[in-house]
């Protein structure tokens, strides 16, 4: 098996099986006062430091979630909540994921403004954000790293230019395609939010997080037995948290490594894409290493992407469809029509090897040559 | 104990002359077939009714009453209350709070009596104005109204039990799976194809299905949804045969072959073909397809003529006159359409060429069609098809 599908999912490293596994047996409940839950409690808390010292962030920004939509949802919903009787307006790019798309669709619903920024020939430029933000915005919310297309957004610049011009709005980034493969802090970044998710970085799904800066109070959507400091109640999953916990040890100390592994074997994919008849690489040249788009024309996405699955190749279709819902991503980075349905992401991992690569390759040069072209 | 019991009234068989048994017998055989699963019952046939007749105790009547729903043949289904054959055992508390689901949020009201058996010491206006006054008493919020009731009580006297009942649903209609002989449904995967299959059985025909696939143009994604979609009109249709043809060489054959205008109408003509000799082993005598008057190039007139020309059997398209938004409007009624829009690619849109001929000429496309010998691959696809069988009421794909 090749797995080249990990901006979709990840395969869960060893240690954070090991540390799930441990909480599987040991089943205490983190609020009890005996000693089982003491043990559960103390398993929370020290996840919670790993993804705090990650960060740069203080342990008590850090609040688990069941997922990074839940984190998406909550921080937006919680903002429009502190905010927005007195302020309706929202600046985010054209370009997020579902997960801020859909939230914030559903507060236009409700009468809040959402501006959303399109790059310019693939580009997002900061001050188009701090141009739309005026006195009725409270929120700027932008994500680190496309999902489909690997380009990185300007967020520090973006959230610095936004405070200097007002210091009251908040900005929220979802760095789950960028957390564990770029070195993000949040007093660097300038964010008063950030959305994360377990089952990107080798640990289980169903398990998310989100920062909230300390001078910040987001007030909470879920109301109960007041766990994690009565913003987001219910029982912790001391077993996913423990995974999230080990994952994030695992691979801090390694960033800028597996971010130069990864880039030789980007390299060598795009070098390689790009000598094959009709192909159009969609990720910009200084994206992240860990997603490389690409086209071939006249393959359907669909289509290609059984055929690597013939040969146990699992890449993702880039989201495009060619049932006539065109990816709104790809439309906005200005990825021509033709293209735009025979798009395949490729997500690396650091796991992933020259080998990979090269048998991704061929397994593309013969699905060309066995393939008809569709219209 | 109460105890509750279905009437479900005939639809047309009821207007049913000399045969009028032949198809009460198919009906009352589907319905059996239906429900065995649900658990035991007793049947009885009389005056253009079924009595369906709970035996278990654990039998869940909401299940049944599903079941009966989909069962064509039956107009309507009374869910009843059976009270001994009384006045008293009428007009009891029992009766009263049976019929309080149905008249609590009620307004207005009448009671209708029929009296199948005339040895009944009271008549029916008797016993409407008595069970009137008690409804009264007990519902003071309603008032009669004989031309426009909310809610009609219906007292039947038969000659075991009386039944009384206020909800009567709409059954299915139509007329019993069966009788009207079988027919091959194409099943593409899009919405209008599970419809026009509904349709048709519907009126009695027991369908089977033919789906063509692609590999590796279409994915196992794509096979699933039809199956998946095979099993979903299933639970109107009955229990429904499935044969999967590989389609692949053909299409490239006819991709490298022929006019790319063309594509679309000569694989049309094609699977018509393959269809047809797979009638001949399974004793169909028509085939069935989804097809819309100018819906899309394949499906104008002039295509249709076209294709027809390539069927030695009747091809019936009982979507032939309805719009788009009404075919989808049964999709969702039968719940087709949430699985028909799964956005897997599909044997007709893998290669749809840019500009179809809308008018193509018949005999332009036998001559395009004639340019290569087809019926080694036709007779190969024949032979490899794949045969399964998806019964009413189980649930084996999942998607």
């Amino acid at each position: 098996m090749i797995y080249l599908d990990n901006a979709a999912t990840t395969e869960p490293c060893a240690e954070s099986v090991k540390a799930c596994s441990e909480y599987f047996r040991e089943f205490g409940n983190p609020s009890s006062l005996h000693e089982m839950g003491v043990s559960a409690a103390n398993a929370v808390a020290a996840a919670r430091k790993s993804i705090a010292t990650a960060l740069k962030a203080d342990v008590n920004e850090i609040y688990f979630t069941s997922c990074a939509t839940e984190s998406n949802n909550t921080a937006i919903f919680g903002a429009a909540k502190k905010f927005g009787k007195r302020k309706k307006t929202i600046v985010t790019s054209a370009v997020e994921h579902p997960s801020v798309k859909e939230p914030l669709k559903e507060l236009e619903k409700q009468g809040f403004n959402v501006v959303r920024i399109m790059p310019k020939d693939g580009v997002f430029y900061a001050e188009d954000f701090v141009n739309a933000v005026d006195d009725d915005t409270f929120l700027v919310t932008c994500m680190y790293c496309n999902n489909e297309l690997g380009t990185v957004l300007p967020v520090e610049q973006i959230f610095k230019a936004v405070k200097h011009k007002n210091k009251q709005i908040l900005t929220h980034c979802d760095i789950v395609q960028g957390f564990m493969k770029y070195p993000i802090k949040v007093k660097t970044l300038g964010a008063d939010m950030l959305s994360m998710s377990a089952h990107k970085v080798n640990a289980f799904k169903g398990i998310g997080a989100l920062y909230i800066n300390s001078s910040v109070h987001i007030p909470s959507l879920i109301f109960g037995g007041g766990q994690e400091r009565g913003f987001r109640s219910g029982t912790e999953s001391v077993p996913l948290i423990a995974s999230f916990g080990a994952a994030v040890d695992k691979l801090a100390p390694t960033i800028s490594r597996r971010f130069e592994q990864v880039g030789i074997l980007a390299d060598l994919l795009r070098n390689e894409i790009a000598a094959l008849p009709d192909s159009r690489i969609n990720s910009p040249e200084n994206g992240s290493p860990y997603i490389v788009s690409f086209s071939l024309k006249g393959y359907r996405s669909e289509i290609l992407l059984h055929k690597l699955e013939e040969r146990e190749i699992y890449v993702s279709s880039g989201s495009a469809c060619s049932k006539g819902k065109k990816s709104s991503v790809l439309t906005a980075f200005g990825i021509p029509d033709e293209y735009a349905d025979s798009t395949l992401r490729v997500s690396l991992s650091a796991e992933n090897t020259r080998e990979d690569i090269l048998s991704l390759v061929s397994a593309l040069k013969d699905a060309q040559k066995e393939l008809l072209k569709s219209n | 104990m109460m105890k509750e019991i279905f009437l479900c009234k005939y639809g047309e068989i009821a207007l049913k002359g000399l045969n009028k048994s032949t198809f009460e017998s198919v009906m009352v055989k589907n319905v059996k077939r239906r429900l065995r699963r649900l658990g035991s019952f007793d049947y009885w046939r009389a005056q253009s009714t079924l009595y369906v007749y709970p035996l278990d105790a654990e039998i869940d009547m909401d299940d049944v009453m599903d079941e009966l729903k989909r069962v064509f043949g039956i107009a309507k289904i009374c869910r009843s209350l059976e009270v001994e054959k009384s006045m008293e055992s009428i007009l009891s508390d029992t009766t009263l709070d049976y019929l309080a689901e149905a008249l609590d949020d009620a307004s207005t009201f009448k009671v209708e009596a029929k009296r199948a058996d005339k040895k009944f010491p009271y008549k029916s206006p008797e016993i409407c104005a008595s069970l009137g006054g008690k409804i009264l008493e007990r519902f003071p919020h309603l008032s009669v109204d004989v031309h426009e009731p909310d809610i009609t009580v219906t007292v039947e006297i038969r000659e075991k039990y009386a039944f009384v009942n206020a909800l009567r649903i709409d059954g299915a209609g139509g007329l019993p799976i069966g009788t009207s002989g079988r027919g091959m449904l194409l099943l593409s995967g899009g919405i209008d194809s599970p419809v026009a299959g509904y349709m048709m059985a519907k009126r009695g025909v027991q369908i089977q299905a033919i789906h063509f696939e692609a590999p590796p143009y279409t994915s196992e994604r794509a096979r699933m949804k039809v199956e998946k979609l095979a099993e979903e009109i299933a639970l109107y249709c009955g229990d429904i045969a499935f044969h999967c043809v590989p389609f692949t060489d053909i299409q490239v054959a006819i991709k490298e072959n022929c006019p790319e205008e063309l594509f679309t109408i000569i694989m049309r003509r094609l699977m018509m073909e393959i269809a047809q000799r797979i009638c001949e082993k399974e004793n169909c005598s028509c085939l069935i397809t989804g097809e819309s008057m100018g819906q899309v190039a394949s499906q104008t007139m002039g295509a249709i003529v076209c294709t027809d020309a390539a069927c030695r059997i009747p091809v019936f398209r009982p979507c032939i006159g309805l719009d788009k938004s009404e075919i989808v409007k049964i999709a969702r009624d039968i719940n087709t359409f949430d699985t028909s829009i799964l956005p897997y690619e599909d044997c007709c849109t893998v290669f749809t060429p840019k500009h179809p001929k809308t008018r193509p000429i018949p005999a332009d496309v036998e001559k395009a069609q004639n340019s290569f010998d087809f019926e080694p691959m036709i007779a190969e696809a024949v032979v490899k098809t794949v045969f399964k069988i998806f019964r009413c009421g189980e649930n084996t794909v999942n998607i």
